[in-house]
């Protein structure tokens, strides 16, 4: 039955979702805000599919533990291990949940769910349906969101922005008590009390200007948290998606699946070569990641594939015509198995840029994607302890014992997911725990929905057993005032229309704009020392130019200016700690890429960065801690990289 | 000129405008634009430079920036509804030049190819304007309630592996289940009219939408078991009876979902459905 204690759920992706569905089916009162009809949420753009382990692959010799091995290697060994074990083993068991649901996932000729090769695995163990699999995952938790608001036990509250959590108490005691929120259409701002509040609001694309992000993935609502008081966890470590289709507004995600059934990254062997991609012939060619490394071809997570193209482009000059682009080959696929497997990525090609990629090799180039940190969160361990870590797990070898679903987490502790602020949680994107260094390709889906299903427990567990205050208890003062102060913010913000010096440097577009170029430049693929030096310095001045910031529009109805510039300063701040922690990581792992520090440095840095908001100087303050491991051992990470790299093109660059 | 014809006819033209389009052009972006519910609408123009790969979204974000009219007037930024940009949300529909479509995917250099060319901008006709060119569809969400689109699972809980399906099958209810819900086929049809009351909204006609999601679902092997439910909707007032058969939402589908199709099929499971209601003495 109902009971009388509510949970807030911030988010209405694949995580907010699979978080309400599983708080709801509990028996309670759910909460659920969004910045837009949850059906429109970002989650709808993953296309390529979702990872679990099979009986097919099972045959071959694959396995959970094998899943949650590659997840590690991945991500550079950054990964928080317990989670991440938890979320491999349940991986086929959301599967079926899926397809219970009715996805309508792939099939094969004798009506099996169809699988597709992907990135940081030599087994096919990704699940898909079309090229639009994110899509069709989060209709099929919209549908059961719909479901369970008709019955009345969800009640979503679509176009509200979550503007901040509510805190009482200080430090370890801190507990969040509910959030206020704004109405995009009225711009009425009110408090609400909740029990629990799960922060499920996505990645902080928008910090880089042009991503493959949504509109609504600005960080603002994580940024809110963190200066709050929630801590926030591997900032730095953010994921550049090696294909994307540059574009005017947005950069399109053009789906590691593309590889995954095929696809072959190229660029004329002879630097400025002028013809067509179809009169080249194919030995003279340069298949970049296939002569680079021949064990995993195409096939190597998204970090070095995007390392790899953006070197041949930038360092060797060699992109097409001398543009910052590569050709991603399909053309040797049959059009329909093309249209079959990809038929939603190629239309999206044909429609943006003109081409039939069936026929004409597509071009594109790396572009910011997802955001491995995230809001630090914690968990209790399950009782899965080997005696020591297990090293160089391989193929066939036997699977360690007594490490079954359910024993990698301890299952509904009340801290599992939980940020260090009681009773918020943070699940999906904003979860810093499971991608580390680097996320595998279709590993984000399966994140989002594991954190809702599983940690949804832990959440109802605290609500239920807890020995806190009921918040429909608590005094309304606490509330009241945290209205207010977004009150203030936001009348504040409002007033600034009427300043109206014209000066450009004060518009909250060109600042958005300056930010999104800065940090692309300075913390992307490549980063040193110096540049990220120069980036906060860019960041102070854009602060001090926020804190003057114009208004375009004083409308009291529907004002987006508003929301959006409200934003902008919040994204300034999560840039800060992305920088930071950046220049503080002086190494490289996964995504991280430092030029004046290119190795790995374990002893140093096998460390989880923690940035922690300074109330008083407005600072990021960055500390190092331990990771949480013990089950896998440390080892490199070089997926059978060839020594000789680049030396059939070198060859041709210097006889042209 | 045939319905096909007319479109092989857009498709070529903007082929051939994307080929003509000048470098360094500006386009007027004509805009009709309203405060608020009740208030009256006011068209503005503003003159855009149009970088390449611009689309109506960037268009609108320069606007958003630097919102001043052809005529010098400081005006404010244009308010619309978007997100993905990549034409899987549905959010950022609107009317262009005349028909509903989704605003991310229209290319400047397809429509305005040459210096000064005028684009115009409008929201949806059936749907209450919030403000400029957001509108309130939140009647097309409400269909799907109406028609329980979703599988009725006993829970989350682990219980195996959903019904087996064949390819075929697979690959047409993919086909239904790439709908975004952005209501393009409901401004377009005739029948579809708009209705700020929400309490009439049950009796209203559905449109093609919902009955196609519901064909999505009664062709789910659980799905089904919701069928009758379904079919009781979609019989009466405002169900599949209503619809005229103007055929003009396959037209403007932008995932091109056979919508005629499973209109053909509602309407022959509503024949089904009625037979079966009077044999059983229900009506």
């Amino acid at each position: 039955m109902a009971d009388e204690k509510r949970v807030i759920v911030v988010g209405g992706g694949l995580a907010g979702l699979a978080a309400s569905i599983r708080i709801a089916e509990a028996g309670m009162g759910v909460d659920l805000f969004s910045m837009v009809p949850v059906k429109r949420s970002h989650s709808v753009c993953a296309q390529g599919g979702i990872n679990a382990c099979n009986d097919v692959a099972r045959q071959q010799g694959y396995s959970e533990y094998q899943h949650f091995d590659e997840t590690l290697i991945g991500g550079d060994f950054l990964n928080d291990q317990h989670p991440v074990l938890e979320m491999t083993n349940w991986a086929p068991k959301i599967i079926d949940l899926l397809d219970r649901m009715g996805v309508p996932f792939n099939r094969s000729s004798e009506g099996f769910r169809d699988l597709r090769l992907f990135g940081g695995s030599l087994f096919k163990r990704t699940h898909f349906s079309g090229a639009t699999t994110g899509q069709q995952l989060l209709y099929a938790l919209d549908e059961q969101t719909r479901r369970f608001a008709a019955e009345g036990k969800i009640n979503k509250k679509e176009f509200w922005e979550f503007l901040w959590p509510i805190v009482e108490g200080e430090g370890e005691n801190a507990r969040c008590v509910g959030i206020v929120a704004q109405d995009m259409r009225t711009m009425q701002i009110m408090s609400f009390r909740a029990d629990a509040v799960v922060m499920a609001t996505g990645g902080c694309g928008l910090v880089f200007g042009k991503s493959t992000n949504s509109v609504i993935c600005t960080g603002g609502a994580a940024s809110r948290c963190y200066q709050a008081g929630a801590w926030y966890g591997n900032a730095e470590m953010i994921q550049v998606h090696p294909t994307a289709i540059p574009g005017a507004d947005k950069c399109r995600l053009m789906s590691e699946s593309a590889r995954g059934e095929g696809g072959r990254v190229w660029v004329p062997a002879k630097k400025g070569d002028t013809r067509k991609p179809n009169d080249i012939p194919e030995n003279e060619r340069y298949y970049i990641l296939e002569e680079r490394y021949p064990k995993y071809g195409n096939l190597v997570p998204r970090d070095i594939a995007t390392r790899e193209i953006f070197d041949v482009c930038v360092n060797e000059g060699m992109g097409i015509n001398g543009t910052n682009q590569v050709y991603l080959d399909l053309t040797h696929k049959d059009p329909e198995y093309l249209t079959e497997k990809l038929g939603g990525i190629m239309d999206i090609y044909e429609k943006f840029v003109g081409d039939d990629p069936r026929y004409t090799p597509m071009r594109i180039f790396p572009a910011v994607h997802y955001s491995m940190g995230g809001l630090w969160t914690t968990y209790t361990a399950g009782d899965y302890k080997p005696e020591k870590p297990i090293g160089g797990f391989k193929p066939g070898d036997p699977i360690p014992a007594g490490n079954e679903p359910g024993l990698g987490l301890a299952q509904g502790a009340h801290n599992n997911a939980m940020t260090n602020i009681n009773g918020l949680y943070a699940f999906g994107e904003v979860n810093f725990a499971y991608h580390g260094a680097t996320r595998l390709g279709a590993n984000a889906l399966l994140s989002c929905i594991f954190d809702g299903l599983c940690n949804g427990v832990s959440v109802v567990n605290y609500v239920r057993e807890g020995d806190q205050t009921p918040v429909s208890q608590l005094d309304q003062g606490l509330f009241d005032s945290a209205t207010k102060q977004e009150q203030d913010k936001h009348d504040n913000l409002l007033s600034s229309t009427s300043n109206g010096t014209g000066d450009q440097k004060l518009n909250p577009y060109q600042i958005a704009f300056e930010l999104g170029e800065e940090m692309n430049a300075a913390s992307t693929v490549v980063k040193t020392g110096p540049r990220l030096e120069k980036c906060l310095t860019k960041l102070e001045e854009l602060k001090d130019r926020y804190a003057k910031v114009e208004l375009g529009d004083g409308a009291m109805w529907t004002n987006q200016s508003l929301s959006f510039t409200r934003s902008v300063g919040d994204m300034i701040i999560i840039g800060e700690a992305i920088a930071k922690a950046g220049l503080l990581r002086e190494e490289s792992r996964g995504s991280h890429y430092r030029t004046d520090f290119p190795e790995r440095d374990d002893e140093k840095f096998w460390k989880t960065s923690v940035a922690k908001f300074n109330k008083d100087s407005g600072k990021t303050e960055v500390e190092f801690v331990e990771v949480k491991a013990g089950l896998v051992e440390l080892r490199p990470r070089d997926y059978g990289k060839t020594a000789s790299s680049a030396a059939p093109a070198k060859k041709e660059t210097a006889n042209a | 000129m045939s319905e096909a014809e007319a479109y092989a006819y857009d498709a070529d033209m903007r082929k051939a405008n994307r080929k003509k389009a000048v470098a360094g052009r500006s386009v007027i972006f004509k805009i009709k634009r309203c405060d608020g519910p009740g208030k009256p609408s006011r068209w503005e123009s503003f003159k855009v430079p149009i970088e390449t790969g611009a689309n109506v979204i960037s268009s609108l974000n320069w606007i958003a920036a630097n919102p001043v009219t052809t005529d010098g007037t400081k005006s404010t930024p244009v308010v619309w509804d978007s997100n993905c940009l990549e034409e899987v949300c549905g959010a950022c529909t609107m009317v262009i030049n005349g028909r509903v479509r989704q605003s991310c995917s229209c290319l400047i250099d397809e429509y305005a190819p040459s210096e000064g060319d005028v684009m115009t901008l409008e929201p949806m006709a059936k749907f209450p304007v919030i403000r400029d060119l957001w509108v309130d569809r939140q009647r097309v969400f409400h269909n799907l309630t109406r028609v329980k689109a979703w599988v009725p699972i006993d829970g989350t809980y682990n219980m195996g592996a959903g019904p087996k399906e064949s390819h075929d099958h697979q690959q047409m209810r993919y086909a239904l289940s790439e709908c975004m819900s952005c209501g393009c086929c409901l401004d377009a049809c005739p029948q579809f009219t708009k209705e700020e009351d929400e309490s009439k909204w049950d009796t209203s006609f559905i449109g093609a939408h919902a009955m196609s999601q519901a064909r999505y679902f009664n062709e789910h092997e659980t799905g089904k078991e919701l069928k009758g439910e379904r079919m009781d909707a979609l019989v009466g007032k405002g169900g599949v009876n209503d619809c005229g058969n103007a055929q003009n939402c396959v037209k403007v589908c932008p995932k091109g979902i056979p919508l005629t199709e499973s209109i053909g099929a509602i309407g022959r499971s509503a024949t089904m459905h009625s037979i079966k209601q009077f044999l059983q003495g229900k009506k």
